[in-house]
């Protein structure tokens, strides 16, 4: 249960084709995670598994069964709003109970299973609670709760946790992983983050402008970017991408390394270079070093002794040198 | 937020204008409340002085009162009934994405702008009228004589056909605007969750138009009490008694038969019945106002 399959899946608004086209394997039980810049799609792509938009051509599978032209009720998944999208006259009880409800299940039925999943998510104090009297943690919970009561073959989110503060995001993200954990329905998650991308996926779709650039585990893509715009965009802080002299030296036209793959020496070493802005951040500081090739980000210890204005060398650790081709794609 | 300072500025500021309309409202009221009380007969000129509780029994033991509080009622409810439901209706239809849709609903909104004279007589004349009228050739164009005398034969309820008319544009305004404020994802949220476009207007949409709906009741109540237009230049209260409201009838005692002592009674009375029912209507309904 909980596999779903995307063929030459395309969608145009007017003249528009924000999604061109796209296949999609989504697995039985996988966390799937899309990231991408603003606009690339996303929603789009999540809404339309839903059937919330219809397709503008291609076919959509739901454990092998076309889907296309299902409206959202008969697909059986559930989806979690950003604005979470909760119903404000009803109680918390009321919320999640409303799919129940719709399905038609005995009242007692109903009762044991929103108390069972308010249990789970610790909405039991809340449970009368109008969704206006709660913060927005609590309200993201009992989105969630909405969803799992109707025991989807999904779970489709989109960017559930983008209207919560930092301390919050960090602790709902492992509660959503656990969920995942507990369940083992497959999940298929939006974000524009990509440390919740890397941290809660088991598979992750990178998309830009509508089209698939990469799929693939959060360590295959930081280990192995297919293109450059993969490259710079996965990883925290940033892979340092250099053009010019430096990349044809390595019979490329673009190379790349992270900023963990730098060493730095203030004696001798590849690439010449003065320390510009530093960040420490304790265990980790950030140097912004400014040499021929453009600034560059490195990754350096917590304890390290260099400041503002000082003369240093980088050298790339040459096994962590990723080349790129004239038009961004990998050379293996 | 205020200082005391700043408050004490704005009680001082604002008091010109609460005192014009405290001595606006209060004048009338009082000079009704005293003529109710008076022997003022234009007919009689030479009886005056005080009267009592007089006027106030002539005013309810009036063969027309009971007929005049009857009419009252239906009309106002007649019309809130056709108002709200078919507001609501229209609203659902202007809400949905169709070519000219400003137009149209700059359109919906026209009959609000009629005066209610015009549109009274606009009805009578060109629509009601059983020989003239547009219902009338209507029913001519089937072989019948003339068409329904609606005026003669349901003066009431051809009445309430004009004035909801006249706020169904109202109504249907309001209730679009809340219609448009609901959230998508809401609905979407719903459709998701199994909901049928029924159980989508019930469960979702109607509770999120509740306050608009109160709104729409409470404001349309408090003028249609006092309808009064409509009624003068079309049936004149009849046939009989048949379409005469509490307005009507305190015009009928002032005007008509020149008592004024007994029309300021029937105002008052007016006013207490008024009161009465605005302060069920908050009751009942005034909650949806709260939060
Ligand atoms: N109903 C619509 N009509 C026309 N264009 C639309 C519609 N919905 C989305 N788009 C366009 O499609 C593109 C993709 O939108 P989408 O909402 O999927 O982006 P996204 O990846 O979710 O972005 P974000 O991270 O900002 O949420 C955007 O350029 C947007 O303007
Ligand atoms: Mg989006």
């Amino acid at each position: 249960m909980g596999k779903i399959t995307l063929r030459n899946v395309q969608k145009r608004f007017g003249e528009v084709a924000v999604i061109p086209e796209i296949d999609l394997d989504i697995d039985e039980g996988e966390f799937v995670v899309f990231v991408g810049p603003s606009g690339c799609g996303k929603s789009t792509l999540l809404r339309l598994i839903a059937g919330l938009e219809d397709v503008s051509g291609g076919v959509i599978q739901i454990d092998g069964v076309d889907a296309t032209t299902l409206p959202p009720a008969k697909r059986g998944l559930a989806m979690v709003f950003q604005s979470y999208a909760l119903y404000p006259h009803m109680s918390v009880r009321r919320n999640i109970a409303f799919p129940l409800k719709m399905a038609g299940l005995p009242p007692d039925e109903i009762a044991r299973k929103v108390d069972a999943a308010a249990k789970v998510l610790n909405l039991s104090a809340y449970i009368d609670r109008r969704p206006g009297q709660l913060s927005g943690g609590q309200r993201q919970r009992v989105a969630i709760g909405r969803a799992i009561v109707r025991e989807p073959k999904a779970f489709l989110f989109d960017e559930p946790l983008s209207n919560l503060d930092a301390a919050l995001r960090v602790n709902m993200r492992l509660e959503i992983s656990e969920l995942h954990q507990t369940l083992k329905t497959t999940m298929v998650y939006v974000t524009h983050d990509q440390v919740e991308a890397m941290t809660m996926a088991d598979k992750i779709v990178v998309l830009n402008a509508g089209r698939v650039e990469q799929v693939g585990s959060p360590l295959e893509l930081y280990r192995t970017p297919r293109n450059v715009f993969v490259a710079g965009f996965i990883g925290s802080p940033k892979m340092n991408l250099i053009e010019g002299a430096a990349a044809a030296a390595e019979g490329a036209a673009t190379i790349g390394i992270r900023p963990e793959h730098l060493d730095i020496s203030s004696n001798a070493g590849t690439w010449a270079g003065t320390v510009g802005i530093s960040e420490h951040l304790g265990s980790d500081t950030f140097l912004h070093v400014h040499s021929d090739h453009g600034t560059l980000n490195v990754r350096a210890g917590g304890e390290v002794g260099l400041r503002h204005g000082d003369r240093v060398w980088l050298t790339p650790q040459a096994d962590k040198l990723h080349r790129f081709d004239a038009k961004g794609a990998r050379i293996i | 937020m205020a200082t005391q300072h700043s408050r004490a500025a704005a009680r001082l500021m604002i008091s010109p204008a609460v005192g014009v309309l405290l001595i606006w409202m209060i004048v009338p009221l009082a000079m009704t409340l005293w003529f109710s009380f008076q022997q003022y007969n234009l007919l009689y000129p030479d009886r005056t002085g005080f009267a009592g509780w007089d006027n106030y029994r002539y005013f309810v033991t009036d063969f027309r009162f009971g007929a005049a509080i009857r009419n009252t009622l239906v009309l106002v409810l007649g019309v809130l009934a056709i108002t709200t439901i078919g507001g609501i209706l229209l609203a659902l239809l202007l809400d949905q994405p169709f070519r000219g849709q400003g137009i149209v609903r700059l359109l919906v909104l026209a009959p609000f702008f009629v005066m209610p004279t015009v549109s009274a007589l606009v009805w009578k004349n060109m629509f009601m009228n059983p020989v003239n009228g547009f219902f009338g050739h209507i029913a001519q164009a089937f072989g019948a004589q003339a068409g329904f005398d609606f005026l003669g034969q349901a003066p009431l309820m051809s009445v309430i056909i004009m004035v909801a008319w006249q706020w169904l544009p109202f109504a249907t305004l309001i209730l679009l605007t809340a219609l448009q404020s609901l959230d998508r994802e809401q609905i979407e949220a719903a459709e998701m969750d199994g909901a049928g476009a029924w159980s989508r207007f019930v469960y979702i949409v109607l509770p999120h138009m509740t306050r608009a709906i109160t709104v729409v009741i409470l404001i349309q109540t408090i003028f249609l009490l006092s309808v009064y237009a409509e009624i003068l230049v079309t049936t004149n209260g009849g046939p009989g008694t048949a379409s005469l409201n509490l307005p009507f009838l305190v015009y009928l005692a002032s005007i008509v038969d020149n008592d004024v002592g007994m029309g300021a009674a029937g105002g008052v009375i007016a006013i207490i019945l008024a009161n009465i029912v605005a302060f069920f209507l908050m009751r009942a309904i005034g909650k949806n106002l709260e939060t």
